[in-house]
């Protein structure tokens, strides 16, 4: 069977992009540039945004890479390209 | 048990461990020997890759940092964990399936030239050198404390024992002993933080802890350390940036990327068996990574209170800070405070003769806090310490037994020779695979190429070792090298080597060499030429940080994007890129076909 490698690659973009939004979103968004105002509100006794620079991201990134393991797991049974 | 005998005991019976599973663990072939075999499974290869990762510097420096800096701090957390998302999903599962020995390969064969090839090992040399000479000195500085050694002998010891593992066991024997080198550096990392969570906020997890309430006040730990802090003239705890938002903001990015770009790092996943083992492999990485790196802010926040609640007994039992009989007195310091104050790095000079220590910052802008500091009769702050004390002192400060604190010592000595393994691994591989085999004796054998990658492997040890004997006092500034190296000249080169299959040749090494020349010249810049003091030329490139306020250290992102910009530009004017080099690109990114790594040109 003839690969459809354009479509498995578009496929692949399309999830790094996803998965870069959010890895950027928690970083660099909630960890430094909206941390401040993030502040105001409270978890527990973090305030937010400290919380997401200290804490919060490190989660994230976690969740992020296995949520791409799988994900990138599915792309490869759907175009037939999974290591056999 | 006395404490001494306790420690003796314990850093004994790590270190027979770890040459135990050298022995049981040596490298038969070139393969095994440079990437174990391509068998270790990515929960064990993740292990070992946060054994790997997690420094001297990790474990005793980054809490006490943390501590001084406070929120800013957070700028080494997210930078020292987000650089795993990076890689594993632009780089690593690629480099898996391309699946060749070294980082140098890869960007030889894909940008079909020996010099490219040559290129990436002169900046994986110099990365990983800087970066082991710290280790080094690190290592020395363990022994020293720890064992009643000298430094020197400190660092010939630790010599002995990576040579041990490291030269017989090859890739390996040293992934294994990460394995149990990362066991013993976790538990030493957080059973201290356990207690002292306990003791202070009524939670066993450091990680709750920090969120929690301060124990026998109604308010919470880090409120409470806020307030502290700002009544003794320091910034806000939670707060405090690093620098300016864009400096913290690209030293973290720069620190993602250099972490994703580092040599000894990538190396590691390409011991995994497959593609999606890779993957996977970078997520269990992390999450062995993430359990010292979610405990070293509660480490942080809990020791800096704790040390003003010992000096100011007003921290804890509420009232004036600045009452006479709050500062405790110099003669009923505690134990700890006294065997510190032996090794010079915490030091009492009583400024204003009252017999009592004052510990605050005495260069404070807070007009309300220096007005009530002078009324209070204090004359200047009369306590130093040394960061790296948080770590180290953290179980004497909570008063935890001797088999806790002799962990501790363990748990560093793990840490730096763990780091240092992983980096001589990635000097020996460069040498004799890029440099012999790649471009001077490319028939030689694999028995004979294994005999040099051990005997470049011993040399490196020799020339660290006397690196770390004779410092060349450039040690602690040369960090900011290796991570401006990796991520301004490496990381940009391989991405772009598996994300466009236009990248040519001239394109990839014109990137390299702008990335790393504009990196090196900020830096040297700052530091002088190749760290010779007096060479530095702050002035003609108009001071300090003067490229938007961004410090020499968080200088690689600025690098890495001069290496894209470059890279692009020059390979639109320069020849396309070879057929059969597209075709290797295409089979890169799609997993099928993967093969165990092999060290075929």
């Amino acid at each position: 069977m003839q690969h459809d490698s354009q479509g498995y690659w578009k496929a692949t973009l399309g999830l790094l992009s996803r998965i870069l939004v959010i890895w950027f979103a928690c970083s660099f968004g909630a960890g430094i540039l909206f941390a401040d105002a993030l502040n105001n509100v409270k978890l527990g006794g973090y305030p937010l945004g400290f919380w997401f620079a200290h804490q919060g991201s490190i989660y994230i990134f976690i969740a992020l890479i296995f949520y791409y393991a799988k994900k990138m797991g599915d792309i490869d049974r759907q175009f037939d390209v999974e290591e056999k | 048990m006395d404490l001494q005998t306790t420690i003796y005991l314990v850093v004994g019976l790590s270190f027979s461990l770890y040459i135990g599973i050298a022995i049981w663990a040596r490298a038969g072939s070139t393969s095994e020997f440079y990437a174990a075999g391509g068998a270790i499974g990515p929960k064990m290869n993740g292990m070992a890759t946060a054994a790997d990762w997690m420094s001297a510097a990790s474990f005793i420096s980054m809490a006490g940092l943390i501590a001084n800096m406070g929120y800013g701090g957070g700028l080494f957390l997210m930078g020292w964990t987000g650089g795993y998302v990076l890689l594993a999903m632009l780089l690593a599962p690629y480099l898996r399936k391309f699946g060749k020995f070294t980082v140098p390969q890869f960007i030889g064969d894909r940008f079909y030239s020996k010099s490219a090839s040559t290129l990436a090992v002169v900046c994986l040399l110099t990365a990983s050198t800087t970066y082991i000479i710290g280790q080094m000195t690190g290592v020395g500085v363990a022994f020293s404390r720890f064992l009643n050694v000298s430094s020197d002998t400190g660092i010939y010891i630790g010599q002995a024992i990576v040579f041990l593992y490291a030269v017989f066991g090859g890739m390996k024997g040293i992934t294994y002993t990460q394995v149990a080198q990362y066991i013993v550096l976790i538990f030493a990392y957080t059973i201290p933080a356990i207690f002292i969570s306990l003791q202070l906020t009524g939670n066993p997890l450091p990680q709750l802890g920090l969120g929690g309430s301060f124990s026998g006040t109604d308010m919470t730990l880090l409120a409470k350390l806020d307030q502290v802090v700002s009544d003794l003239g320091f910034g806000k705890y939670t707060t405090t940036t690093a620098g300016s938002t864009l400096n913290m903001f690209v030293y973290t990015l720069s620190l993602m990327i250099g972490t994703a770009g580092l040599p000894h790092v990538i190396m590691r996943f390409f011991t995994v068996p497959s593609v999606k083992d890779a993957r996977s492999s970078a997520g269990w990485a992390l999450i062995f990574i993430a359990i010292l790196y979610t405990t070293a802010p509660a480490v942080a926040a809990m020791a800096k209170l704790n040390l003003h609640a010992t000096v100011n007994t007003a921290v804890k039992a509420g009232g004036d800070l600045y009452a006479p009989e709050a500062s405790l007195k110099h003669a009923d310091r505690p134990d700890w405070m006294k065997r510190w104050e032996k090794t010079g790095l915490l030091k009492f000079e009583d400024k204003n003769g009252d017999g009592r220590i004052q510990f605050y910052n005495d260069k404070t802008k807070n007009a309300d806090a220096k007005a009530k500091m002078d009324a209070a009769g204090w004359k200047g702050n009369e306590l130093t310490v040394n960061a790296d004390i948080m770590v180290m002192a953290n179980p004497e400060i909570a008063l935890l037994p001797n088999w806790v604190i002799a962990l501790v010592a363990a748990g560093g000595l793990a840490a730096a020779l763990s780091t240092a393994a992983g980096l001589l691994m990635a000097i020996s591989s460069a040498v004799s695979h890029d440099l012999v085999k790649g471009v001077f004796a490319p028939n030689i054998s694999e028995k004979n190429e294994l005999l040099t990658g051990k005997i470049a492997m011993a040399v490196a040890i020799v020339i660290s070792g006397w690196l770390g004997l004779n410092p060349p006092g450039f040690a602690a500034g040369t960090v900011a090298l290796a991570f401006g190296i990796a991520a301004s000249s490496l990381f940009p080169a391989i991405m772009m080597g598996i994300f466009s299959k236009t990248m040519n040749k001239q394109g990839a090494m014109a990137g390299m060499l702008a990335g790393l020349l504009v990196t090196l010249f900020y830096v040297f810049a700052h530091k002088g030429i190749f760290f010779v003091k007096g060479t530095e030329f702050i002035n003609s490139i108009g001071g300090a940080n003067s490229f938007f306020g961004i410090t020499p250290e968080a200088f690689g992102a600025v690098g890495a994007l001069v290496n894209f910009i470059v890279a692009i530009l020059v390979a639109k004017l320069t020849r396309p890129v070879p057929d059969h080099v597209r075709a290797m690109v295409e089979a890169v990114r799609i997993p099928r076909g993967s093969t165990t790594v092999t060290g075929a040109h």
